[in-house]
Order: C-alpha cells, then sequence, then structure tokens
C-alpha cells in the first residue's frame, strides 16, 4: 500500500512513548531504582474491584476485569519494595529529580509547563499496580516536534509510575513481579499525525532519540515501551499495547488498519442482512446432556471435569465467525478472545461454531444443538464449555462482541503478537477512569524553576542531526553521535578546541563503538576522561591513530593527557625514518616503488598516537625525492 | 444552578478571577494564559489549597492547576456538573436469611470524595453499600441505619451512649447480628467502651472499617464488609468483636474481642492485633475457623443489659522520663475525677511525680496503672517503687490495655461515687480486658530480618 492508499482510507496513528526516567529513587517512595531481580521474599494476594469515577460513572475495563475475577499475587522483594508498593503506606512527597527531567523534556518537545502538577489516580484493574491506580500527573501540554518538513503535534507528557511485571496469567490467577513498579516513568502522547505505518515507526525512533539527548533517561530493555493508536476512517481508535521495538510498528499497525477495515467491511454485511444493533437477536442454552456422549476431546474433558456446555445461536450470522479480520485470523478469533480474557477459558480452543462444523462434534450433535437452540441454517451456533461461571461470563461476552459487530470496531487495547497480528487485551479505558489522588497536595512549578531548566537544555535531537550534517560528520554517525552520551562534548571539542568534526566524530563516536564491538564497555568511562581525550586531540599530542588506544586507557582506568608522550621532534623523527627504511631494504624489496608505504607502515608501528600518519608520509616522500 | 456554592472552596485572586470572567465551578471552559490555551471543565478547589490557581478538568481526565495571575482570558463554553450515581438500590429480601443490622458511624468504610478539601470524607449512606457490594445480598437481610458521619477521632461518649442504646433496641427488636461502620483509628476504644454499655447480648456485634478507602480498587472494605456482616449473620459469638483483615492480602478476616484489640499499625490493612491474647476466629467467604472455646454463645433470648452512661471527667497520662507534677496537678484542678496512667515496664513513674499522687488521694481522684508496654501485666510489688505509689492509692488494672481502662473508668465513674465501687467495677472483668493467664503465642511480634522468620514470611500470604 502507498501512502496515496493509507490517505484513502483514512488511516491515522498516534503514539503514546514510554520512557523511564534515570532517577535515584523512585517516584512516590524512597525505594531504589533500577535493580531487576526475580527474586522474591514475600508474596501477597489483592483482588480489584471498580469504582465510580469522579464523574459518577463506572468505567468499561474497570467493569471488564472485575468480571475477570482474577486472583492477583504479587511477589516482593525486600531490596526494591517497601509498603508503599504494597498500598500499605500512603505515598510520600513527588520524587523532584524525577519532576525536573520531566519539566526538562517538556520543553525540549515545546510543551507548555501546567503551573499547578495535580496527582491523579489512572485506574488498572488488571492488578499491573497493587493499589488498582497508577499515580499519574500532566506535567505538559500542547507542543509539537519537527519531523520532515512538518510538524507533529505532542497532546501532553505525564509523569507516572511504573507498573509491574507480570510473571503468568493462568486461568483466575496473575502474578506480577514488583520490582519495576513505582519507577518515574514519562508518557509522551502524540496527536493522531501519523499517516503512514512506516510513519510510526520513524516518530516513534525521534521521540526516543529526542529523550535519549537529555541523558537523563533510563536506557536497555523495557525501559522504553511504546502504545499506537491506530483507526482508520469510520472505525475507532484501538490502542496496541507495549510494543518494545519500533521496528515492528508499521507491521503492527498495517493489520491493525486492515482488521479495522473489514470488520467495517463486516458490519456492511451485518447490516445488508437486517442485523443492526436493534435488531440483533440472540439465544443461549445449557447443552451438556446433549453433548455427554461426544469424541470431541475438549468436550469430552469438559463434560468428564464436570463442566457445562453452552450454546449461542446468533440469529442471521451464518457463515460470518469466518469473515476475514487480520490475515489468516477470522471473527471467530475475536469471540475467543474475548472469552479467553475475560471469561478466563485460557486453553485453547475455548469455542467452536457452526460455521466451522468439521473436526469437532459430529453433525448429529451439532444437528441436536441447534434444535435446543432453535438455529436455522441462517443463523450460527457458537459452543463455550467450562467452570458454570467462567461459561456463563462467556455467554455474554460472545453476545456483547458479536453484538458490537453490528455498530463497528469496538474500543479495544489490543497487544501485539509475535506474527504482527493483534488480540484483545482489554476494553479501551476511558476519562472515567481518572480520579483526582486523595493522598497528594498539588504541586506549584514556580516559573523560576522552569527558566532555570530551560537555560540549561541540551541541544534537541534534530537540531543536533542538522548542525553534525552541515560540519560534514559521516552520515553513518549521525544519529548515533546524537544520543550518544558524549554528545555534549561534540560541540566543545568543534567549536571551543577546534577539532575537526569528523575527527571529533570520530573520537566521540566510531572509536569507542568499534571497542564495544570487540567487547570493551565503555559506560564507566567518564565525560571528563572523554573530554581530556579532546583536549590531547586539540593540543597535538594525540592524533586520530592514537584515539583508540587513549580510549582503552581510557576504559582501564589509566588514561591522562598529561602521560602522553609528546611528538618527535623533527630529528627523532629522521632518524626513526633511516631506520625503519634501512630495516624495509634489509627484507629485500623488489619493485623500489613499495619501499615508502612500507617504510611509513614501519614507522607508525611506534609512532602511532604521537604524529599523524599524514606528517610521516610527506617526510618519507620529502626524503625520498632527496 | 444546582449547586449552591459557583465557586466552591475558591478564594483570593483565583476567585475574583472566576467571578471577573463571570466562570463557574462546573464550566466548561477555555483558558488563555500568557503561554497557551487550556479547554476543561473547572473543579471545585480544595480550600486549604492556595488562591492562585484553578483547576482545570481535560478531556484526557486529567487535572491541572492554572495560575490565575497568567490568564488573559477565561470563558465558559458550557457547563457540566458532575454527581455521583452510587445506585443506591433497596436491599433484595429474602425469607430464611438471618437478619441483619448495620449502622454507620463514618469513617473510611464508607467514603467518597470531597473536591472542595481533595480528601476522603465518610459520607456515604450505609444504603448504598449494597450498589457497591451485592455480594452482602447472598448473606443476609439487611437493614441500614445512618447514625453519624464523622471521623471516628470525632467520637465519643455521646455517640457511644447513642450507639449503645440504638444497639440494645434492635436487639429487643430481634436481629440476628449488627455491624457497625466505623473509623478504624479509634474503633478499639468504640468496640471497648461497647463491650461494657453492651453487655450479655444474645447476637454478634462486630465492629468493622477499612483501611484503603471504598474508592480505591485495592480497598479492604469490600472484604471487611462482607466478613462482618456474616459474622453478625451466622457466627457463633454473641460479643463486641472487631472484624478486620488478618493478613495484607485478601484473605480472611479476624474476630478480635472488643476489650483486647488495638490499632497496630498507622496504615497497615492488617493493623489490628489481639494483644495479650489470641483472637476469637478467622473468618472468610467460606465460613468461621474457631480459635478458642471460652466465648460467649449466640442465644434465642433477648436479654441483653444495656448500660450506657458515661463520666467524661477521665484522662489518660502516658508517662516519659522527667514527667513534672504540675500534669497530674492540672487535672486535679481542673475536676477530673480519674487518671490512667500507662506507666513504664511494670508500671511505674518518676518518685517527683508521688506528691502528684498524693494530691490525687486527698482530691478523691481514682488513680489506675496500665503498662504502655502494651503486652503484659502491671506487677506493682516487684520494685520498691511500686509498693509506695499503690500507698498512694495508685490501683493497677493488670493486663487491661490503656485505652480499654480510660473507656471503663469514665464508665464506671457514671456508675458510683463510691471508690470501693469504682475499683469494683474496674477489676471485675466483664468481657476479657483483664485476664488470668497471659498464653504463650499471645505475645508473639516477629523480628524480620531473621532467617527463620523471613523464611516463614516467604511461604505464606501475609
Amino acid at each position: 500500500m502507498t501512502a496515496e492508499d493509507y490517505a484513502a482510507v483514512g488511516f491515522k496513528a498516534g503514539l503514546e512513548v514510554h520512557q523511564q526516567l534515570m532517577t535515584k529513587r523512585k517516584l512516590f517512595c524512597r525505594c531504589p531504582t533500577g535493580r531487576y531481580d526475580k527474586t522474591y521474599h514475600a508474596e501477597i494476594l489483592r483482588h480489584m474491584r471498580p469504582t465510580l469515577s469522579e464523574l459518577g460513572e463506572y468505567d468499561g475495563t474497570a467493569l471488564m476485569e472485575f468480571k475477570t475475577r482474577k486472583e492477583i499475587i504479587y511477589r516482593i522483594n525486600k531490596e526494591t519494595v517497601c509498603t508503599y508498593e504494597m498500598d500499605d503506606t500512603p505515598p510520600f512527597m513527588m520524587d523532584e529529580e524525577a519532576l525536573d527531567i520531566s519539566i526538562e523534556i517538556c520543553l525540549m518537545a515545546g510543551l507548555t509547563v501546567v503551573d499547578e502538577v495535580h496527582i491523579a489516580r489512572k485506574q488498572y484493574l488488571d492488578g499491573s499496580i497493587p493499589t488498582g491506580f497508577q499515580r499519574t500527573a500532566i506535567i505538559g501540554l500542547n507542543g509539537s516536534v519537527p519531523f520532515g518538513d512538518r510538524e507533529i503535534g505532542i497532546s501532553h507528557l505525564s509523569l507516572e509510575e511504573d507498573s509491574c511485571r507480570e510473571i503468568s496469567d493462568v486461568g483466575h490467577r496473575r502474578t506480577y513481579i514488583t520490582d519495576r513498579l513505582g519507577m518515574p516513568l514519562i508518557e509522551l502522547v502524540t496527536h493522531p499525525h501519523m499517516r503512514t505505518p512506516w510513519e510510526v515507526e520513524k516518530v516513534a525512533d525521534l521521540l526516543r532519540r529526542m529523550m535519549r539527548t537529555t541523558t537523563h533517561v533510563r536506557r536497555g530493555p523495557g525501559s522504553t515501551r511504546a502504545d499506537t493508536n491506530v483507526s482508520v476512517e469510520g472505525g475507532t481508535r484501538a490502542e496496541i499495547k507495549g510494543v518494545c521495538r519500533t521496528s515492528l510498528m508499521p507491521l503492527l499497525t498495517y493489520n491493525e488498519a486492515r482488521r479495522q477495515w473489514n470488520l467495517l467491511r463486516l458490519r456492511e454485511e451485518l447490516h445488508r442482512r437486517g442485523i443492526t444493533k436493534d435488531t440483533f437477536q440472540s439465544q443461549s442454552a445449557d447443552v451438556t446432556r446433549a453433548l455427554k456422549k461426544t469424541l470431541y476431546i475438549p468436550i469430552e474433558q469438559a463434560v468428564a471435569d464436570n463442566h457445562v456446555i453452552k450454546a449461542v445461536k446468533l440469529k442471521g450470522w451464518a457463515e460470518l465467525l469466518r469473515w476475514e479480520v487480520q490475515t489468516g485470523t477470522f471473527f471467530s478469533r475475536e469471540l475467543s478472545d474475548r472469552v479467553r480474557v475475560i471469561a478466563c477459558l485460557m486453553t485453547l480452543p475455548n469455542i467452536i461454531h457452526s460455521d466451522n462444523p468439521s473436526e469437532n462434534i459430529s453433525a448429529a450433535e451439532w444437528q441436536e444443538v441447534k434444535r435446543v437452540v432453535e438455529a436455522t441454517k441462517e443463523d450460527t451456533v457458537v459452543l463455550v464449555w467450562g467452570d458454570e461461571q467462567d461459561t456463563k461470563t462467556a455467554v455474554e461476552e460472545i453476545i456483547i462482541r458479536a453484538r458490537e459487530a453490528t455498530i463497528g470496531v469496538p474500543s479495544e487495547t489490543r497487544q501485539a503478537l509475535r506474527d504482527g497480528t493483534t488480540g484483545f487485551e482489554r476494553i479501551l479505558p476511558g476519562p472515567d477512569r481518572m480520579y483526582p489522588d486523595t493522598d497528594l497536595p498539588p504541586i506549584t512549578v514556580k516559573r523560576e524553576r522552569v527558566e532555570r531548566i530551560r537555560a540549561n537544555l541540551t541541544m534537541p535531537f534534530w537540531e543536533r542531526v542538522r548542525y553534525y550534517r552541515e560540519l560534514g560528520v559521516p552520515e553513518g554517525y549521525i544519529t548515533r553521535l546524537a544520543i550518544s552520551r558524549y554528545a555534549p562534548l561534540f560541540r566543545e571539542a568543534v567549536e571551543t578546541m577546534d577539532i575537526d568534526p569528523v575527527l571529533a566524530s570520530y573520537a566521540l563516536y566510531q572509536a569507542p563503538k568499534e571497542l564495544e564491538r570487540k567487547g570493551y564497555s565503555t559506560n564507566g568511562v567518564s565525560l571528563e576522561t572523554v573530554r581530556g581525550i579532546l583536549l590531547a586531540l586539540s593540543k597535538g599530542k594525540l592524533f586520530r591513530e592514537g584515539v583508540t588506544a587513549a580510549w582503552k586507557q581510557a576504559i582501564e582506568g589509566s588514561f591522562s593527557r598529561e602521560q602522553l608522550p609528546s611528538p618527535p621532534s623533527d630529528a627523532e623523527l629522521n632518524d626513526i625514518i633511516r631506520e625503519s627504511e634501512m630495516q624495509v631494504r634489509a627484507n629485500k624489496v623488489f619493485d623500489e616503488g613499495n619501499v615508502p608505504v612500507l617504510t611509513i607502515a614501519e614507522v607508525m608501528k611506534s609512532m602511532r598516537g604521537r604524529i599523524p600518519g599524514r606528517l610521516v608520509a610527506e617526510k618519507v616522500k620529502t626524503q625520498a625525492g632527496k | 444552578m444546582t449547586t449552591d456554592n459557583p465557586y466552591k472552596g475558591y478564594h483570593g485572586r483565583a476567585l475574583e478571577t472566576l467571578k471577573h470572567f463571570h466562570v463557574r465551578v462546573w464550566s466548561d471552559a477555555e483558558v488563555t494564559t500568557d503561554e497557551d490555551t487550556f479547554r476543561g471543565i473547572i473543579l471545585p478547589r480544595s480550600e486549604t489549597a492556595d488562591g492562585e490557581h484553578i483547576v482545570l478538568k481535560m478531556i484526557t481526565g486529567y487535572n491541572i492547576g492554572v495560575n490565575v495571575n497568567r490568564i488573559r482570558k477565561l470563558e465558559e463554553k458550557g457547563y457540566k456538573e458532575a454527581h455521583y450515581k452510587i445506585p443506591e438500590k433497596e436491599f433484595p429480601y429474602a425469607p430464611g436469611r438471618a437478619r441483619v443490622k448495620l449502622f454507620g458511624t463514618g469513617g473510611t468504610i464508607a467514603s467518597r470524595l470531597d473536591y472542595r478539601t481533595g480528601a476522603v470524607i465518610p459520607a456515604f449512606t450505609p444504603g448504598e453499600l449494597y450498589g457497591s457490594v451485592p455480594e452482602l445480598a447472598e448473606i443476609c437481610n439487611l437493614e441500614t441505619e445512618k447514625l453519624y458521619g464523622v471521623f471516628s477521632e470525632n467520637m465519643g461518649p455521646e455517640q457511644w451512649i447513642r450507639l449503645a442504646e440504638e444497639i440494645g433496641k434492635e436487639i429487643e427488636k430481634g436481629v440476628q447480628g449488627i455491624v457497625v461502620g466505623h473509623g478504624t483509628d479509634t474503633m478499639h476504644h468504640t468496640a471497648a467502651v461497647l463491650s461494657f454499655m453492651v453487655q450479655n447480648s444474645p447476637v454478634p456485634i462486630v465492629m468493622v472499617g477499612s483501611q484503603r478507602s471504598s474508592d480505591r480498587p485495592s480497598s479492604d472494605a469490600a472484604l471487611n464488609l462482607i466478613h462482618s456482616v456474616k459474622t453478625a449473620a451466622e457466627c457463633e459469638i454473641a460479643e463486641v468483636m472487631v472484624c478486620m483483615f488478618g493478613p495484607t492480602s485478601d484473605q480472611y478476616g479476624l474476630l478480635h474481642r472488643g476489650t483486647r484489640v488495638r490499632k497496630m499499625h498507622s496504615s497497615y490493612r492488617s493493623t489490628f492485633r489481639t494483644i495479650g491474647d489470641i483472637p476469637l476466629a478467622k473468618v472468610d467467604r467460606e465460613g468461621f475457623t474457631y480459635l478458642r472455646e471460652d466465648y460467649n454463645h449466640r442465644r434465642e433470648d433477648k436479654e441483653v443489659r444495656i448500660k450506657p452512661v458515661f463520666d467524661d471527667r477521665v484522662g489518660i497520662v502516658y508517662y516519659y522520663p522527667n514527667m513534672k507534677p504540675d500534669m497530674i496537678d492540672s487535672m486535679i484542678a481542673n475536676g477530673y475525677r480519674g487518671i490512667v496512667i500507662a506507666g513504664t515496664g511494670l508500671g511505674h513513674v518518676n518518685k517527683p511525680l508521688y506528691p502528684a499522687l498524693k494530691r490525687c488521694q486527698e482530691a478523691g481522684v481514682a488513680v489506675y496503672m496500665t503498662v504502655q508496654t502494651l503486652w503484659g501485666y502491671v506487677q506493682m510489688y516487684v520494685y520498691e517503687t511500686g509498693r509506695e505509689m499503690m500507698e498512694l492509692g495508685v490501683i493497677p488494672t493488670a493486663n487491661m490495655l490503656p485505652e480499654v481502662a480510660y473507656v471503663k473508668l469514665g464508665w464506671a465513674l457514671a456508675q458510683s461515687e463510691d471508690p470501693d465501687e469504682i475499683k469494683r467495677l474496674m477489676l471485675t472483668p466483664i468481657n476479657g480486658e483483664i485476664t488470668d493467664r497471659e498464653p504463650y503465642n499471645g505475645y508473639l511480634i516477629f523480628q524480620g530480618g531473621l532467617p527463620e522468620v523471613d523464611k516463614f514470611v516467604a511461604q505464606i500470604k501475609r
């Protein structure tokens, strides 16, 4: 599909980029950050119940999660979690360092920093936060970042506490580890300004890089995550949750757009058949008796377990459960997903249906089931089995989801699957799940604080790119250098130390990168040490050829600008050249023309880093000419 | 206009600004500042917050504060007043289910948000509980009555007396159990005083609250309510009890005897502990696990004795090193009739206080000794100083908890002028406030960090 095709279907996408901040403490308590450890010393068990929002409404997601009746287990590591994360102690005041970094990123993305920060509770009944809500606050609003020849609008930036990591989710029990819980995280939300799936990836990369240029955000697995909001004309915003690698985004957003498009076509078909939200009819019944002797293994097992089997008739739906929705998946998957997530019937297959009657129950059994629910050949019958209560929920959910098809695309949070398709995760939560946090007072953000942070703002990513390009930094270095933690030194190297931009980019990006590829870690090298390397370069004490060696010393902690050997004197150099040439000739060079090159190589063996190779070459050539 | 005050909570420059632009609370407004333009609903503001900001609720559900000194324009585009719609359904009646009465006094168990103060206020009527906790209907036929809507620190003799009287009336009417919703801070004071004011109850009287307000998804309120209503309806123990979380996990509640229970943590769910003894029973959705046998059993009669009296000229003195006698003297001078001392160790105060204790004796002020260690008995014979104090009229109260001794003394003083009769009332246990023996597992405070304790903690869900 081309950009024009996407425009034709009304493709729109926006991003919610989550980024962990580099702070010492968690956002609302004094626990340490960035320690990941799956060992645990205690477990606690909680349930979540929906509550009414400030505006008096129940949130759809909240009700859905309540229907799942999950037992939530939290694993507690005493080093990373205190009684705050366990929801047994009220919050401490918000971490000031986190607020400063958030303001910094707001200013970078052109957002207006709010005058007063109000902490809200955003409900999450999936249990990913033991309180049942995430403390979150808007720090900035209404910004934009340059993207090609246009701007991508940023709706807001919020500062929030990170959630738990899920360990398992089986039946009615979900288990979480709590080490990450409470770490400061920002959410940067764009307007739906992305017009194609590949723009989604590019904007996500841009925003991540922008945040990295501050050097105040975390790196590494899971430290940056993005949700993508996708819709097509006539569809509804669906959120694809938690994509860690931006390269997966184009396929996921393409598939989601396609799913919405197909669901809209399904709606047309339903309407053509006269099935609308108001005329939709369904009927359900217990068919356990009718299937008591079935040979279809999943149901046979259910009978053996004393479970119940229920049939749902969707009137007038014949063949529509085989409607293709995503590549290779059909509308029946939408029903199966809801049954799996909401009714907790997790062993697949969890439904079968009469549009696909082969390889399950016998024709006679189908006939009997259809008789019980009074189905004709115009109808479709879905079977679901399991625990009595879960099956009841499943029947309700099948009917809810089928009816939604007559309306269009339901608002859902969808999980990214490995094959690039998406699966139902939960109903998309709305603003009704937001409550003011009554445990903490609002925080006034003084304008002086904002201005102090603005004065120290580093050059934004896109300006760095433009600047590097103007200076002729090799194209392959530009992006990486711009998000490198040594990037702030680049400008100093070029503008203050007068180092050639290409050399500076080599010293700050390429040289350490090569060492890292060989297994060295440059993490421990301080900015001051790197500045030392640059100073040595600018003072003529170090040359391009010696940069790698200097980095090695820096990694080992033995680098010192003062101890670098000084360049050889003219006389010294002449001696070395003469000796080297003799040595070359001693090896019997057949082609006289190769002597200078070999001599230069010989000289550089001992002189690397003390004198630029270029000077040696000139000297050798001059002497040869004599 | 349905709101009585269109500028709820606003004061100072913020109030002036709203008035200047003719914009009220719940307006859907557009705000233009020096820097930007925002759209949102103007929310009421906490009265304790500054008068420099207005609060906007954005379409995303987030709130922000806008400094009024930077506002250039403020325009009302619409109006959307918020109301809670907790379905206040009539509790479904089912013949054959136990009749349970729930009294509301306030506290976190029955709470909602207040946007003026930004705080949780006890203002949600017990009748609305069914809308939030429909499981209650599977347990009993519930009747509810709101007696008060106060934070528990504002419960006092007036409320205790009325509560005792109302409980008496309900028992007369034949309810099978009573639940009292109460703030947790002073729940143990009320539980103790009800143990004295309502004696020989034929049915359970269950006090309940919550440590996390019911506006939170992880609240313990629903489960505590379910446990307490189940206890009132079905439990065999006909005593005043506190029913709160056993562990911090959503697992089971403990039934604590009203005279031996105390709030022991400022915020944990499992804050209530039986002190110097073991709890009466465990309760979960399935039923009860009785932990002891020496409780008062449920009966069919209605022979409850209500003694709703209290003399509030009584106080607790928490002794500390170097306490000056004027602390005691001021109580004598102010007409106090009784003092409970929470003494150190086995029940001690320093010598400089003795003259003041002597003045108590002369003025007829009853002085009773308890221990601030909470666990253990007062024993005033072990040291000479204890004996000296007893000669000054200080009466040891065995292992009665200080708060329990305080409410019991107020209750006893209201019944007699005679020091001997008061002493008889104080030292005759009514329901376990003084016990003959402390079981070896009545004092268990595990020390975290010890390998064996950490191992134990890792194996169970607390």
